[in-house]
């Protein structure tokens, strides 16, 4: 029985039993010398899990009396969560070790919240929901505030570290009303609390916590405050890592809660996840446009982001946690590669995040210009690239869940917030003669920024063939 | 007779409490840790209310957790502001505004 149950969470166990092993090893022998090796072996690592997952994982099993759920749609998401901590690994090494903040701890606590984010996403229990988020949580404040020295990074830790407990304190509390209610904490026990004719009160305005404490982790308006100042004063390797794992690890959590627990009353939760989508979707339209800063810029273009993929979530529907997989699943990609080219800007070996630094970037490096500027339509979702076909998905869940009004205010928003993603590529051909950036260096980052943004355009055939993938991750979860 | 809902009252107070205090104070780092802790020792008296008024030991399973992943935020906490205070020398709440959002 143990055994059994010990073999479907093996990879979470590996996962933290390496991070704990990898601490210890290098906490007693060479310190931070071990660090740039380290950071590669945990990235290794976590592709190797991400491929025992993806192919070796099949069927449905329960483990640890519903605590732990591994279905389709926890591979999915455990795909994407280690695929992106892993690539993000990579592409912020070089980065860090020229700035001297690459310590040894900076692989063991991202391996540590990625196994966080492994347990959340399949968590089948309230307990087992709060610890995953936890461990995720706790290893993310401390690397917000990795570069001790700094001001803005410790700040950045902080504002996190506050706002984040906060979330934590809402999440338990809607946690311990949804438990009185529902008489247990397995979300197989509150589906049939919740979805037996008459619903109590008690147990929604739980879920309305749960949703608020989840907000905040996916960064949605009226929840995301912290959101740029994290992302701006975070190291930028950090905020990469911000930017991606986490929010579709969150973003998987809030699926699988209103999905797995709270299926029965869909027709409730989904007036609220519309708002939180709709609001998101327009604050990161309007408020990215006046930032200079292309790092907290990010920050508003992954809250508008993040309404989409909500917009999906509120669907309520098979299909709509398919396209908002789907949707996950290109903002990583594109987020990726994005940050490879912000990880390149530099001036005089100095990190420069200046948008205005990119004046007529495209004279001096053609080759890079030409994958940003494909990365930044595609993010924006003009058609034909992959981005576009990311925002049809949910517009067209939103649509045919009735949520025509949610569809098009998508549109609009996205509209908006097109000006600001050509306002980059105006900067970079058109822009005034300025200072201009160093030549990049790396071809790691050189690498990610061409396949991502190679992506992008040859994704169109087929999508890499992550629709099937995610249909079938959704159909585990919605039935 | 002091039965379930007092628990839940006086929990729902102390809460809101905490919640207030993250919002209103403006004085000192160290009075939103404390408010913290206030919310989350709050929700262990709903948890332990529940599971003795619905005679299931699982509340308080959660409850010891809670207390556990609580004294772990605060070390977590506490060593962010350390080094907040090294570097800027001050821990009240308002200086927190290097960057604005």
């Amino acid at each position: 029985m143990i055994q059994a149950d010990l073999n479907t969470i093996l990879p979470e166990v590996v996962l933290a039993v390496y991070a704990m092993v990898a601490l210890l090893v290098a906490a007693y022998s060479g310190k931070d010398a071990l660090a740039s090796a380290l950071t590669w072996l945990t990235a290794a690592l976590m592709a190797v899990l991400a491929a025992w997952i993806g192919f070796g994982g099949s069927g449905t099993t329960v483990a640890f009396h519903g605590m732990f759920h591994d279905d389709g749609f926890a591979r999915f998401a455990k795909v994407a969560v280690l695929l992106s901590a892993a690539s993000v690994l990579v592409i912020g090494r070089d980065y860090m070790a020229r700035r001297d903040i690459l310590r040894f701890e900076y692989p063991v606590l991202v391996a540590l919240s990625v196994a966080g984010m492994m347990m959340m996403v399949s968590a089948g229990d309230l307990i087992a929901l709060y610890m995953g988020l936890e461990l995720q949580s706790l290893a993310l404040y401390v690397v917000a505030a990795l570069r001790r020295d700094s001001v803005k990074s410790t700040e950045a830790g902080l504002k996190y570290f506050v706002l984040g407990a906060l979330s934590s304190g809402l999440l338990l509390y809607g946690a311990s009303l949804i438990y009185g209610f529902a008489g247990t904490t397995t979300f197989d026990g509150i589906i049939v609390a919740a979805g037996a004719g008459q619903t109590p009160v008690g147990l929604l305005f739980g879920l309305v916590f749960v949703i608020a404490g989840l907000a905040f982790k996916v960064s949605a308006v009226p929840f995301h405050m912290w959101t740029p100042d994290v992302y701006e004063g975070a190291p930028t390797p950090i905020t990469a890592f911000f930017a991606t794992a986490p929010k579709v690890a969150a973003m998987a959590l809030l699926a699988r809660v209103l999905h797995d627990a709270f299926g029965g009353v869909s027709a409730d939760w989904g007036q609220v996840i519309a708002v939180l989508s709709l609001l998101s979707m327009f604050l990161g339209a309007i408020a990215a446009i006046s930032q200079t800063n292309i790092k907290r810029l990010m920050a508003y273009s992954s809250i508008a982001h993040m309404g989409y993929a909500l917009m999906g979530l509120a669907a309520g529907t098979a299909f709509g946690v398919q396209a908002m997989l789907i949707y996950m699943a290109i903002y990583v990609t594109m987020n990726v590669g994005t940050f490879a080219f912000i990880l390149g800007m530099e001036r005089d070996g100095r990190p420069v995040t200046e948008i205005a630094s990119l004046n007529l970037y495209a004279r001096q490096e053609p080759g890079r210009a030409l994958a940003m500027l494909i990365l930044m339509f595609s993010l924006a979702g003009v058609p034909p690239l992959v981005g576009f076909f990311g925002k049809f998905y949910v517009l067209r869940a939103a649509y045919e869940a009735g949520f025509a009004w949610l569809a098009v205010a998508g549109v609009i928003a996205s509209v908006i917030g097109a000006f600001y993603y050509l306002r980059i590529v105006y900067y970079m051909y058109f822009g005034e003669e300025g200072e201009g950036l160093d030549k990049m260096q790396s071809p790691v980052l050189w690498g990610f920024l061409t396949a991502s943004a190679v992506a992008m355009v040859l994704g169109v055939v087929n999508l890499f063939g992550i629709e099937g993938a995610a249909a079938a991750a959704a159909a585990t979860l919605v039935n | 007779m002091i039965g379930l809902e007092h628990y839940l009252t006086v929990a729902a107070a102390l809460f809101v409490i905490g919640i207030f205090g993250l919002f209103l104070n403006r004085k000192n780092v160290i009075i939103l840790l404390m408010s913290i802790e206030l919310m989350l020792l709050s929700v262990n008296i709903n948890l332990v209310a529940f599971s003795s008024f619905l005679g299931d030991l699982v509340g308080q399973v959660f409850a010891l957790f809670v207390l556990t992943v609580a004294a772990a935020e605060a070390a977590i906490g506490l060593a962010i502001l350390v080094c907040f205070f090294r570097n800027r020398g001050t821990i009240a709440v308002e200086d927190v505004n290097v960057m604005k959002g």
